[in-house]
């Protein structure tokens, strides 16, 4: 198999995160990744999974893959992208997460909006249970569920204060085994690794954690055969020559 | 103050291996949830007030060499997390009262931040 470049954002969010803007809809989302040469791209709202058959019907016929995602809070407030090959995967894992997630209304004047859609950006229903809250199962039961599913398990911005996983658990847990960490877009690679030292020897990417069209980045650049999450972990591991790097951005 | 008259007086459930709790003294207390504050913030030999149950707080209490982790809100350690703390010899308290009225009952028997 050739390989190619493929620049990748691997966290954004969509209308059903009532912390998203109302713009993130799957047609704007598709334009605006195509507009800034992303081909690969992960939807990844809090806790759920509902908008991300949207978004790949948004994308069909153009130069972009959407691969399902979430991100996870788990009980230590910990967010978590979790990442899967197949919509299936991802509804299973789903269904584990709404065992574990509390019963609880959302507040859409607090918290705002949470919305599920269709491929055109249409209003579909409104998921009326809080997403924005933590789900009762461990970072360490969670990894492997996603594992035991296909899955990638990446804690995201690991070094912010609110849900980061090196603030809130002070560093990665013991026999966890996860395929990498994500860091704030604010942060340069190695400044993450001077400030966190206890980050040494795993995988980084890095995310824009996108809530506003404005917040995509692409600085993950794979050299994969195809846009799937088979060739993504071979990357993260540096094998078969695959490999993934953080670009260093110009502006 | 010891160790002993706490777990009695807050009525403690003790998850780890029974020590002569009359012979620790807690320096000082704390409270945190965010381990990293407790890293930096929490004084050596203080008793530390947490609702995380998550193992981290087993290496992070070994680090400080913490007097005790009391656990609230009914938060269990699982099991990997007890043997880990047995070998440290960490001592782990449980109690299903929040946070603050474990903090206030400790301040009331006169224990003061490190």
């Amino acid at each position: 198999m050739g390989l190619k470049f493929i620049r990748a954002e691997l966290h954004v969010h969509t209308v059903l995160s009532p912390c998203a803007e109302i713009e993130m809809l799957p047609p704007l989302i598709v334009q605006e990744a195509v507009e800034r040469d992303i081909q690969l791209i992960a939807i990844t709202d809090h806790n759920a999974t509902g908008n991300i058959a949207a978004v790949q019907k948004a994308a069909q016929g153009l130069p972009l893959t959407v691969l399902p995602g979430m991100e996870l809070q788990t009980r230590e407030e910990v967010h978590n992208l979790c990442l899967f090959e197949t919509l299936a995967a991802a509804a299973a894992f789903q269904e584990w997460v709404n065992r574990h997630l509390p019963d609880q209304p959302n507040r859409p004047d607090y918290f705002g909006e949470q919305l599920l859609v269709d491929e055109n950006g249409d209003f579909l229903s409104t998921e009326p249970r809080l997403l924005l809250t933590s789900a009762d199962v461990s970072i360490d039961d969670a990894c492997a569920k996603v594992h035991e599913m296909g899955g990638v398990f990446i804690p995201a911005h690991v070094n912010r204060t609110a849900n980061g996983l090196l603030p809130t658990l002070g560093f990665v847990p013991e026999g966890i085994c996860l395929e990498g960490l994500e860091i704030s877009k604010h942060l340069k690679p190695d400044e993450a690794r001077r400030q966190f030292p206890q980050i040494a020897g795993y995988h980084l990417i890095q995310s824009g954690d996108v809530h506003r069209l404005d917040d995509f980045l692409g600085v993950n650049q794979f050299e994969i055969g195809a846009p799937t999450l088979a060739e993504i972990k071979l990357a993260f591991n540096g094998q078969a020559g695959r490999a993934h790097r953080i670009l260093s951005r110009t502006i | 103050m010891n160790l002993e008259t706490i777990i009695k007086d807050l009525d403690l459930t003790v998850l780890t291996e029974p020590q002569d709790f009359s012979k620790i003294t807690p320096s000082s207390g704390y409270a945190s949830d965010l381990l990293s504050c407790v890293m930096a913030g929490a004084a050596k030999h203080s008793i530390w007030v947490t609702l995380q149950a998550h193992g981290n707080i087993i290496a992070v209490a070994a680090l400080l060499d913490l007097s005790a982790i009391i656990v609230t809100e009914g938060a269990l350690p699982d099991p990997t997390t007890l043997v880990k703390a047995n070998e440290e010899g960490i001592t782990i308290l449980a109690t299903p009262k929040p946070t603050f009225d474990v903090v206030g009952r400790l301040w009331e028997m006169g224990l003061r931040a490190g």
